[in-house]
């Protein structure tokens, strides 16, 4: 059983593709990010599964429920899409009772609830009055109220400060141990591959990537950051690592080459068979956010 | 049920509720005061300057004038209530977290409207209640006979008075809600809605009066009154308003529930 499956997704305005024969899985019980520049059909993927557009064509599951039935799965899905959206002369916890009452949830959980995202004292406040940080924490709690098994979030991390956001990833990973599959939308690549195991990558309505985030990384190309204690001896030492077939870029006092921490050791000994004394060998993996703008660049 | 409950829980908040309440026992006091208060005047005491006179009031049916002169203001709270409630969930953006929890649209729909009818229903029950408190208090000043106005006769009138004022405020609200649904903006619903109603109406009717007999406005009142207003002639009989506006509202409704189930929610 998967939590998100989707085929084959298409969603067209006229000449306009906005998504493109998406086809990923999302396994349960994981956090699965799902990230792409701007405008790369994220928020349209999300309605879809939401069924709040229809697909041009393309079939999904979620939940191993069709996407045509959203009545079957949307009770076990909680969702904030968009950031959060309530009425503005409701108090917060007015809000969650409304949503609650809609979708037949316990009013019981409201209390709890607002604890959980850091708001017990403000339920009682006119919406409207919330700070930007506190209206995505009401949009969080919102989409906890179904005690969900999916938790779909669009961008939810959006105008808290760092410490509110430690707190939503400690909240995510929380659940996420406790098996609700995650699977949330950011910009934050850092705050993504700090706490997703999965990842689905779009570019321009396409998938580019889905699987484990490890394995993206590690299939983008490493390097090892060198110093040398004379820095005029790395415009030497970039000829001999050129030579054996490891390109290298020479910026400043470092010397970047495109090779496997495993090669450092060969690149010790290269640079004392040179006479080149190395004062500092680092191996250095691609973070999420290089990946990603190497994979998404045009 | 749920989304009924759900939806109430919005119209109950105290500066909507009371605030319209208020706004519908205001109006009609004043449409009741007027119609006692200037009962001897040249310039008219009912709506287009007609004169309703002691004996029109004395009767059994005298007790309902007030209440059904103020239909038209109740239709236009309906409409504004209908419309900004309808349209509001676009422009908050809160139509996509209703339709997370709620898929099948068109319950939603008519669990929305459902509550809207409640809201509706009280402000035409307040009215009521004012309209016949305040023509028994308004009566000794008006000296305006009351004694027709306790028979089994004059309650008979009064229950089918509210039946018919609350049928055309269903009316007017169902017009505000597919104005919501279509135009979804509560500003462009309520002012294309009143404006169209009250206003664009009114010049048709005068410019050309066979066209009252085919415009939703002017059918309501018919229906309001339970037939021809008083002082207006040249409108179609009670059923046949009825039977028109009813089909009207009846195919709008249909059309504009099918395009909300088909449309995408993008905002």
């Amino acid at each position: 059983m998967t939590a998100i499956s989707v085929k084959g997704l298409t969603k067209s305005y006229g000449d306009l593709v906005a998504v493109k024969d998406a086809t990923f899985e999302v396994p349960l019980g994981t956090i699965c990010g799902f990230v792409g520049p701007n405008g790369s059909g994220k928020t349209t993927t999300i309605r879809m599964l939401l069924s709040l557009i229809s697909p041009t064509s393309g079939s999904g599951e979620i939940l191993d429920e069709p996407i045509s039935h959203p009545e079957r799965y949307l009770s076990q899905v909680g969702a904030m899409i968009e950031g959060p959206a309530f009425y503005p002369a409701l108090t917060g916890a007015e809000n969650l009772r409304v949503i609650a009452t809609l979708g037949g949830f316990p009013l019981e959980r409201i209390p709890e609830l607002l604890e959980t995202v850091g708001l017990s004292g403000r339920g009682d406040d006119k919406y409207k009055t919330y700070s930007l940080g506190m209206k995505q924490r009401l949009g969080i709690a919102a989409a906890l109220l179904p005690n969900p098994k999916l938790l779909i979030l669009d961008e939810p991390t959006n105008g808290l400060d760092p410490a509110g956001i430690q707190e939503i990833r400690d909240l995510l990973s929380k659940l996420a141990k406790e098996g609700v599959t995650v699977f949330v939308s950011s910009h934050l690549l850092s705050e993504i591959e700090m706490i997703s195991e999965y990842l689905v990558m779009l570019r321009k309505g396409e998938v580019i990537f889905f699987g484990k985030t490890e394995e993206l990384l590690h299939r983008s190309r490493p390097t090892i950051v060198v110093k040398a204690t004379k820095a005029s001896d790395l415009k030497r030492l970039k000829k001999l690592v050129d030579e054996v077939g490891h390109p290298a870029l020479l910026e400043g006092a470092e010397l970047r080459i495109d090779a496997d921490e495993k090669w450092g050791a060969e690149l010790n000994e290269l640079a004392f068979e040179n006479e080149i004394v190395l004062k500092q060998i680092t191996p250095v993996r691609p973070t999420l956010e290089e990946t990603f703008f190497t994979m998404t660049e045009e | 049920m749920r989304i009924f409950r759900a939806e109430w829980r919005k119209l109950r908040r105290p500066t909507l509720f009371f605030g319209s309440m208020g706004a519908v026992v205001a109006v009609t006091a004043l449409v009741v005061s007027l119609l006692f208060l200037l009962i001897d005047s040249e310039m008219g005491n009912a709506d287009r300057g007609q004169r309703i006179t002691r004996d029109i009031l004395a009767l059994p049916s005298g007790i309902s004038i007030g209440f059904s002169s103020s239909a038209g203001l109740l239709g236009i709270v309906a409409l504004c209530v209908f419309a900004a409630q309808t349209a509001q969930e676009y422009t908050y953006g809160t139509l996509r977290s209703l339709l997370v929890r709620e898929p099948r649209r068109i319950r939603l729909l008519i669990g929305k409207y459902l509550s809207m009818g409640l809201f509706a229903f009280f402000t035409v029950m307040f009215s009521a209640i004012t309209s016949v408190l305040l023509a028994f208090a308004l009566s000794g000043i008006a000296k305006v006979s009351t004694n027709a106005w306790t028979t089994s006769e004059a309650w008979t009138n009064l229950f089918e008075t509210f039946v018919n004022v609350l049928v055309s405020t269903f009316g007017y609200g169902t017009i505000g809600m597919v104005l919501g649904l279509l135009l979804r903006s509560p500003i462009s619903s309520i002012s294309i809605g009143v404006g169209w109603l009250f206003i664009v109406e009114s010049i048709l009717s005068i410019a050309w009066s066979p066209s009252g007999n085919w415009l939703p406005g002017s059918l309501l009142s018919v229906v309001a009154s339970g037939g021809a207003p008083i002082g207006v002639t040249d409108v179609p009989s009670y059923s046949e308003a009825f039977i028109r506006v009813s089909a009207m509202i009846t195919a709008a409704a249909l059309v504009t529930g099918f395009m909300f189930k088909r449309r995408d929610v993008a905002s």
